[in-house]
């Protein structure tokens, strides 16, 4: 949990060259299941790599500021109509939707996290819950776009009018694109002088106010920010799927984001980034396994909660120090 | 002008009167030591100064400007410093890391996203000596979860230290602490004397008479005498409420 504080910080900024290796093999990784014949799962990590960008927004206000927002999918869900909606008007343009999707649900995240966040505990997350549930009723109750059946796209959106994301790999890169800049930001922002007042905000509360932080205003902007990227998570997610539904806001999808954020071991985005990749993949192998295969998932995270507390960041460091 | 002046400061849960109608100032460069028996809304009159409890009436001014309605953090941008009677520090950052987290709050760079805390070589020198001040200076890079308790308040004073207050409010900060580590707080404290004014909440005696310039004593939520530490010793009604129990 306090690994980055142990490390002796060298003077300059060393290249994070581990990352580099871990993008370059993903960059690669489309290239190799083509020549495999086995192009099915350049799907499968790209929905991975979408939700690796959600899990690490979320793992900035969980793992970092310990607040438990049980309403994440809010904001995924909004990224999607934010897309969805426009789609429906012939607004295709990705440099008009993804920033617009950013917008919408870093906007919702101040509006309600102004709200949300002058509770704690228990009732944080109850109150995050409940916009979230909100969110998802209001476009259940949308019957322009589809209501509860959700809409298709019929295609995703375009660059500069080029339809540049047609191609599953180039929609891949997309992805690995929008995964590793969420990486570099949420890492860059958690190790900053703003990241140490949101850990420290979690380790002691009234210390920080005492020390004269205004704690509720660091907590906004981070939650703000995390609303950003959920937004584009969101949006990419309709690409992916060419299809826009309610269900994307579900609180099970918080659920979810949750588990993969814990899974990573909660305190480093890294993990929360593999830990959601590793949630696909898994989906993906079980459920050809057996049609049970949530029960195997779950018993999964009970063994990772129970077993190693610190998931797979903490088994990464362990493994290196060996 | 008074470095801190409260006015008719009063404090109600349910029932209990906790701060009976308290005015005490503290004087530029003063030590004003605050005693009392348990219970007697010591702690409690800390927080209503730095913020964290609000009053139900009264006044807290700071340099003269009233601070009533400010939240307390805004309070400490001012120049208030509290340590706390149970201490608070940050468990799983290392010492310096602590006191580089309470120099940042007065640092250009408080809250900057694109930088990175642990190599501010400004704050970390100013965390270094802070721990020297408080002979901490070996333990810097440990965890102030795994530090002893008597280190735990060393480095609570540290904290405050490094905010170099213009006002500082010590709530107990011997507690706890053994027979050496007091003995140099209270030398750490000596030397700030003077420069630094405080609100000094205290149970051992020996660095009560040892630092302050005068002392007030609380019970049940009143202030039932000020004056000089002698004066204080020799008053029959402190005795009578207070020290008989301890001095005897
Ligand atoms: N939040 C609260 N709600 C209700 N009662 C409280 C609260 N905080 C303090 N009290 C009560 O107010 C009284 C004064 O408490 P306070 O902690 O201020 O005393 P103190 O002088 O600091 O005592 P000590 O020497 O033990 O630290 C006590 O009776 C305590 O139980
Ligand atoms: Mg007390």
């Amino acid at each position: 949990m306090t690994l980055a504080a142990e490390t002796p910080a060298p003077a300059r900024a060393a290249p994070p060259l581990g990352a580099v290796a871990v993008v370059a093999a993903l960059a690669l990784a489309p290239l190799a299941f083509d020549a495999a014949g086995a192009g099915f799962w350049i799907v499968v990590l790209s929905r991975g790599l979408v939700y690796a960008v959600a899990a690490m927004a979320l793992q900035l206000v969980l793992g970092r500021g310990g607040l438990v927002c049980f309403g994440f999918a809010a904001f995924l869900v909004i990224g999607a109509y934010a897309v969805g909606i426009p789609y429906h008007h012939r607004v295709e343009e990705g440099l008009v939707v993804l920033p617009l999707a950013m917008a919408a649900a870093a906007l919702f995240a101040l509006a309600t996290g102004a709200i949300a966040l002058r509770t704690r505990g228990v009732y944080f997350i109850m109150i995050t819950l409940a916009f979230g549930q909100m969110v998802y009723y209001a476009l259940t109750a949308l019957s322009t776009y589809g209501g509860d059946d959700g809409m298709t796209l019929w295609g995703r959106s375009q660059v500069a009018g080029f339809d540049l994301f047609r191609d599953r790999r180039a929609f891949y890169w997309l992805c690995l694109g929008a995964a590793a800049g969420t990486w570099a930001l949420v890492r860059a922002v958690s190790r900053s002088h703003f990241g140490r007042v949101l850990e420290g905000a979690r380790q002691n509360e009234a210390r920080m106010a005492a020390l004269g932080f205004d704690v509720f205003r660091v907590r906004l902007i981070a939650y703000a920010l995390s609303g950003a990227l959920g937004g584009l998570a969101g949006a990419l997610l309709a690409n992916h799927a060419e299809f826009v539904s309610p269900a994307y806001g579900s609180w099970h999808v918080s659920g979810e984001l949750i588990v993969m954020v814990v899974l990573g071991g909660f305190a480093s985005v890294t993990g929360a980034g593999f830990g959601a990749i590793l949630l696909a993949v898994l989906e993906e192998v079980l459920s050809r396994l057996t049609s049970h295969w949530k029960i195997l998932l779950g018993l999964g995270v009970v063994g990772v909660a129970l077993l190693a507390r610190d998931g797979l960041a903490g088994a990464l460091a362990r493994w290196r120090g060996r | 002008m008074s470095v801190l002046a409260i006015e008719g400061l009063t404090k109600r849960f349910g029932a209990l009167v906790v701060t009976d109608g308290v005015s005490l100032t503290v004087e530029p460069g003063e030590v004003h030591a605050l005693i009392g028996p348990n219970g007697a809304g010591k702690t409690t009159l800390i927080k209503q100064i730095a913020g964290a409890v609000a009053p139900d009436a009264g006044r807290v001014r700071l340099d003269g400007e009233d601070v009533t309605a400010l939240p307390e953090h805004a309070r400490a941008a001012r120049g208030l410093a509290r340590t706390f009677q149970i201490t608070a520090v940050f468990p799983q950052f290392t010492a310096r890391e602590n006191v580089a987290l309470a120099a940042q709050a007065k640092a250009p760079r408080r809250l900057w996203p694109f930088s990175v805390a642990a190599r501010d070589a400004g704050l970390n020198a100013a965390a270094d000596a802070a721990l020297e001040t408080v002979g901490l200076a070996g333990r810097a890079g440990e965890l102030a979860g795994r530090l002893a308790h008597g280190e735990q308040r060393g480095l609570e004073v540290a904290m405050a230290l490094v905010q170099r207050p213009r006002l500082l409010l010590l709530d107990e900060p011997m507690a706890g602490a053994g027979r050496d580590e007091t003995d140099r707080l209270i030398a750490t404290l000596a030397r700030l004397k003077g420069r630094v004014p405080m609100l000094l909440i205290e149970h051992d005696m020996g660095a009560v008479f040892a630092l302050a310039d005068r002392v007030s004593v609380l019970v049940a939520g009143r202030i039932v005498a000020t004056g000089a530490p002698e004066a204080i010793r020799a008053d029959p009604a402190v005795r009578a409420a207070y020290l008989g129990t301890e001095a005897a």
